[in-house]
């Protein structure tokens, strides 16, 4: 692949293609789509987080004989939702290993009937003992996976880190945690699985049709061609609804398969919050060496997450996160090492970010007591370490994509008006009786598309289809949840044929008539999946004998001659992803080039803190990256101004209160996420450096935002308080705990409070 | 029947009238419904979406009698005589400035949010006591960071002035 | 579901006096969360109120404002005069849910429903409101402060309605209220507090600080004494005679009183 000119770039900006119909209420969500019959679909859950089973009761006043009624005897194939590992059964079979693990399915046309019967089911588990805190080592009797519960261990070493830590003037200690986050994606989970014939058609909400497709084969027993995966309209995934359709799609599908009828399950909001996975919890411990002038000379960072009670994607996010670890920062002597804790929790898995934003939180939260120990500005302490052309991270790649991280820092301070911010500061701080202001920054980096080899394993394919009436498809797997897909694909096609927006069609996620494009995560659908539509419209090019200066009506027209030709033919440009020149990575060593290239940020957080309450609210935040070439400036901007929300509700809010080994508050009421009134206007701002093999120069951007705010939120708490809070959420009581000043007041100067 | 209470008894229909988007209508439900569930599952009106069942996220934002509410929280034996609108009776039109602004992406909450958007429009008199976001702030949204929404909103009321 | 639809109070009250177990429906904001899941309410008898047009909205008469029976936030919110004579009636309905509950929520059903951490009870109580109850037995009025008797347990008898809230009208000196909440709207109250004083003396009403909203007597005669309050520690002693706040899934008991203590201590410095 040779870089190529950047043609056609559609500016000023589409509007979202589908947004009217999601404006207007048109568009329809699986749970919107008109059915004929069809029964409803439930789930009954184990009660405890381990043990046998040992008896499951259906209980009196409801009449059984009108329920379909599936339990793991039912399931054709292995009992296992297939993954990275088979570990995870579809339904428990004698045991389970986690609160609300599915035990039982029930059917039923009415869906409060069905309501009653799942609470008339009595399961019974004589309890085991279980293992609930995964920073702890295991007790002897809760050990379930290996000989130590350790479901993943990965390290990565540069240098010689006990040498150099040995040897520095200065060492740094630091112990950093993060709780579980829930996505609360606005549409809940939910699936429709129906028999066409003898193929078993599933539609739902989803990120990656081709992983149901394969945990259907699988566990059904059942021939690809025998089924179809069609992702509808999805409202919202962030990671959540990477996997865990699989598990809803098998349970829809196996009502179906056994009543013989459309079954439709949507989960509902409690269900969806209790059952369904969530953000790793991390612990990162740090031990740093560093020069008197403030340079990194070693690095010493363990990672421990917690995986919960099956394996799911944990070594990929547990992956992902220790490589992000030492941050965008240049060290000869750096050593990670990551280990994901089985526990009988309910599994986590992919949420925005994949294990970074844990990481970088940790991290970034360092830097700053690292600055503090010195007593330097962190804004230096990070200019004298940001990765320099020709430096290398901590798994050896070499960066020279020729992006001035210091400048982006530079600028991002310029933009918060840094400087003049922290005097401002320094003397509302020793005037006010009731607030205290700070501002706080992380800079960070975020690999886009797969790990290592990923992307070469997953081979990606893509079509663009010319139509007999002269328009084109695109035909991939990959998928519309907010993030923009169907704008920026058709964009992308409409620019590189030299069409109208009007002429290019996005094919619906239908396995029976897409290839697999991989899954819509990773931050790669635009840069990775776009640049494949763009190749596969130069297929399609040559495929019709067209030059690169054909346009318009000529392609139209070309594609029109070309049915004409060939009545009842598919005329299709394929693209199939390549392994960029000069990357390489040994996934035994983890060295080498961990990503094709990174997304950087420079994020600042300006708070204030409440005296009284200990809350703290954000009053200023900007968000500058340098995230390639910005493909759509509204779409890019909503993204970031998104991840940004969602790292500040993580930062400060969302907290998962776990009793035994249940989330306690499994209701929106009780797990809070920002509203409009919690949020500053969040200002963003990009410096684009195009990435030559990204699609029109794009890098992935949709997880970036998820890595910054929540240490430089916690850093600027730390400026405002003279706390050094190392764990979030940092809620008013975690603030108050440490942080127990007194109320500094002189009734003569003191703020009247206006009520 | 006029003038005397009624006494409804348990697993019957109920009749209902009310106004929807203009008309009146009369539909025999479950009295166990909710607005909620009588517009997306009786009517097919399915602009209106559940996000929560609790009244927090306000997806299923409908008017009742004029006001924003959680229709998931109203039960329906309550709409009777009452003038309920929609998502679906939203002038197109009223929403490109939400459109153009980044209001919506997965469309989840949008309905929603375009119903408490418009609301704020048509009473921008509101705006002297409260701030778009406080008026917002019963409409999550897990994606925009609510600039988009807020955005949009201001462009509306400049557009409509 | 049994369903009791009455067209006028009279009747309301008739069916609730044959039906006592029946469940008076008013702006539902309460009773229907999480409804479809909730099968065991489905079987309950519901009374609707939502007919009875002489309990809607809210009246000003020479020594007080009625709130009627199903007054809702909205109505206080969008009365200019609420916010002039009795301001945090208005505040405390501006910080109860959204405006999507504002418009349905009522007054009475927020004092009927006795959550500890109800959003419209501590400024009501702490403007010395008076319960109007009414049932086919006749009218009783019973001050908002006596009217819990213990966690969810009222002087509100099965058949009586609560048909208004009656609040004086006075000058005050000095009106507060502080909802500690997660976040700024949308919120269960971890702390709430309301502080009035008039030539009636002080009220000192807390929210989530004891099984029911309650008004605080040693504080408030700490208050009457004018004892010298120097720092949040001095209000702590009287404080902890009065509440006794408890851990919970929202916040912690020490959290809770230590901020009760400091929004309290800067509610009343210098006055």
């Amino acid at each position: 692949m040779s870089p190529r000119s950047f043609r056609a770039v559609y500016s000023p900006p589409v509007d979202r293609l589908e947004g009217l119909a999601k404006l207007t209420g048109r568009e329809r969500y699986v749970d919107d789509l008109p059915l004929d019959e069809f029964l409803w679909g439930a789930t009954v859950r184990s009660p405890a987080p381990r043990g046998r089973i040992t008896d499951v009761r259906f209980g009196p006043g409801v009449d059984w004989s009108q329920f379909t009624i599936v339990d793991h005897r039912d399931i054709p194939g292995p009992n296992v939702i297939a993954l990275i590992e088979n570990d995870q059964p579809v339904l428990a079979a004698g045991s389970v290993r986690h609160v609300h693990e599915p035990v039982l399915l029930l059917a039923h046309p009415d869906r409060e009937a069905l309501r009653r019967a799942v609470a008339a089911v009595a399961i019974s588990v004589a309890p085991e003992p279980a293992a609930l805190d995964f920073r702890l080592p295991p007790a002897p009797e809760a050990i379930q996976y290996g000989s130590d519960n350790i479901l993943k261990h990965l390290s990565i070493s540069k240098g010689d880190v006990e040498r150099a830590l040995a040897a520095a003037p200065i060492v740094v200690e630091g112990t950093y945690e993060t709780g579980a986050q829930e996505h609360v994606y606005l549409e809940p989970q939910g699936m429709i699985a129906q028999l066409d014939g003898d193929v078993l058609v599933l539609r739902g909400s989803m990120q990656c049709p081709y992983y149901v497709l394969k945990a259907l084969r699988v566990a059904l027993g059942r021939d690809e061609r025998q089924l179809r995966v069609v992702q509808t309209p999805t409202g919202g995934g962030f990671g959540g609804k990477e996997e865990f359709p699989s598990t809803i799609a098998l349970h829809t599908a196996l009502l179906s398969l056994k009543s013989g009828k459309m079954v439709k399950m949507v989960y509902d909001r409690s269900e969806d919050m209790a059952a369904t996975t969530k953000r790793h919890p991390a612990l990162v411990r740090h031990r740093t060496g560093v020069a008197t002038d403030g340079r990194l000379l070693a690095q010493d960072i363990a990672v421990i997450m917690d995986g919960g009670a099956y394996v799911t994607l944990s070594p990929v996010v547990l992956s992902r996160g220790i490589i992000h670890a030492a941050g965008p920062y240049a060290c000869d002597h750096v050593r990670i090492d990551g280990r994901a804790m089985f526990t009988n929790a309910v599994p986590f898995g992919a949420f925005r970010g994949f294990g970074a934003p844990q990481t970088h939180f940790a991290n970034e939260r360092h830097m700053d007591r690292i600055a503090a120990r010195l007593g330097l500005d962190p804004a230096e302490l990070r200019r004298r370490n940001l990765l320099r052309d020709g430096q290398s991270t901590a798994t050896g790649q070499v960066i020279h994509d020729g992006t001035d991280r210091v400048a982006l820092l530079d600028r991002a301070l310029s933009l918060a008006g840094y400087g003049a911010k922290r005097a401002a500061h320094a003397s509302h701080n020793a005037a006010s009786a009731t607030t205290r202001r700070g501002i706080g920054i992380a800079t960070f980096h975020h690999g886009a598309g797969f790990t290592g080899s990923g992307e070469v394993a997953l081979a990606s394919r893509l079509h663009v289809a010319g139509l007999p009436d002269g328009r084109v498809e695109v035909r991939s797997a990959n998928i519309e949840m907010g993030q923009g897909t169907l704008t920026v694909f058709t964009a992308l096609a409409a620019a590189r044929l030299g069409l109208e927006l009007s002429d290019v069609v996005i094919a619906e996620a239908d396995t029976s008539r897409v290839p697999n494009s991989g899954p819509t995560v990773a931050s790669r659908t635009a840069m990775v999946v776009g640049h494949l539509v763009e190749l596969a419209c130069d297929a399609l090019r040559a495929r019709v004998d067209l030059d690169a200066s054909a346009t318009g009506e000529t392609v139209r027209n070309a594609l029109r001659r070309w049915h004409e030709h060939h009545p009842g033919e598919d005329l299709v440009g394929e693209a199939v992803y390549q392994r960029p020149p000069g990357i390489s990575w040994d996934d035994s060593t983890y060295r080498g080039d961990a990503y094709a290239t990174f997304g950087w940020g420079a994020y600042v957080a300006e708070v204030e803190v409440d005296l009284r309450t200990w809350q703290t609210r954000v009053t200023d935040f900007v968000a500058l990256q340098e995230v390639g070439h910005v493909l759509n400036e509204c779409l890019a901007r909503g993204q970031i101004q998104g991840g940004v929300a969602q790292a500040i509700g993580w930062a400060l809010l969302e907290e998962c209160r776990w009793r035994d080994g249940a989330m306690a508050n499994a209701q929106l009421t009780n797990y809070l996420i920002p509203t409009s009134d919690d949020l500053p206007p969040i200002r963003v701002a990009f410096v684009e450096n195009p990435y030559p093999l990204g699609a029109q120069g794009a890098k992935g951007l949709g997880e970036l935002p998820m890595d910054g705010p929540a240490a430089a939120i916690l850093n600027a708490v730390a400026a405002a308080t003279g706390a050094d809070p190392c764990t979030i959420p940092l809620t008013p009581e975690r603030l108050m705990e440490i942080a127990d000043w007194g109320l500094r007041i002189a009734d003569s100067r003191g703020e009247g409070t206006a009520s | 029947m006029s003038g005397q209470s009624t006494i409804h008894n348990p697993q019957s229909a109920i009749s209902i009238t009310f106004t929807l988007n203009g008309s009146t209508i009369s539909v025999e439900v479950d009295p166990a419904e909710r607005l909620l569930d009588t517009l997306r599952y009786r009517l097919g009106l399915t602009g209106t979406k559940e996000g929560c069942g609790e009244g927090e996220c306000g997806a299923c934002t409908v008017y009742l009698d004029g006001l924003p509410v959680n229709s998931c929280l109203v039960p329906i034996y309550q709409v009777r005589g009452c003038q309920v609108e929609t998502v679906e009776s939203l002038d197109p039109a009223m929403l490109q400035p939400l459109l153009a602004s980044g209001a919506t992406q997965c469309g989840a909450c949008t309905p929603g949010v375009a119903m408490t958007a418009c609301w704020i429009r048509e009473h921008r008199e509101l705006l002297a006591t409260h701030s778009i976001r406080e008026l917002l702030a019963g409409n999550l949204c897990r994606c925009t960071g609510y600039d988009g929404i807020v955005d949009g909103i201001q462009t509306s009321l400049e557009v409509g002035a | 579901m049994k369903l009791l639809l009455p067209k006028s109070r009279g009747q309301a009250l008739a069916l609730l006096a044959a039906t006592p177990d029946a469940v008076p429906m008013a702006g539902g904001t309460d009773l229907l969360v999480h409804w479809p899941l909730r099968t065991a309410e489905h079987d309950r008898t519901y009374l609707d109120l939502s007919p009875l047009s002489d309990l809607k909205g809210v009246r000003w008469e020479e020594g007080a404002l009625v709130l009627g029976g199903l007054a809702t936030y909205w109505d206080v919110i969008r009365d200019a005069r609420a916010a002039q004579e009795l301001p945090l009636l208005v505040e405390a309905a501006r910080q109860v849910g959204a405006v999507q509950i504002q418009a349905r929520g009522t007054w009475a059903g927020n004092i009927v429903n006795a959550s500890p951490a109800a959003d419209g009870v501590p400024v009501l109580m702490a403007y010395d409101a008076v319960v109007v109850l009414e049932s086919v037995r006749g009218r009783v009025e019973v001050p908002l402060a006596e009217f819990y008797l213990g966690y969810k347990q009222m002087r509100r008898a099965a058949d009586e309605l609560i048909v208004a809230i009656r609040v004086p009208r006075r000058t005050y000196a000095l009106q507060r209220f502080f909802k500690v909440g997660a976040r700024r709207a949308q919120a269960i109250a971890k702390v709430g507090l309301a502080v009035t004083r008039s030539s009636a003396g002080w009220r000192v009403v807390a929210a989530s600080m004891a099984p029911t909203i309650r008004r605080c007597p040693s504080l408030e005669r700490l208050l009457e004494d004018g004892a010298a309050i120097r720092s949040p520690d001095d209000v702590l002693p009287a404080l902890t005679r009065d509440v006794s706040p408890i851990d919970d899934i929202r916040s912690s008991a020490t959290y809770r009183r230590q901020v009760m203590a400091r929004v309290l201590y800067d509610a009343v410095r210098g006055s």
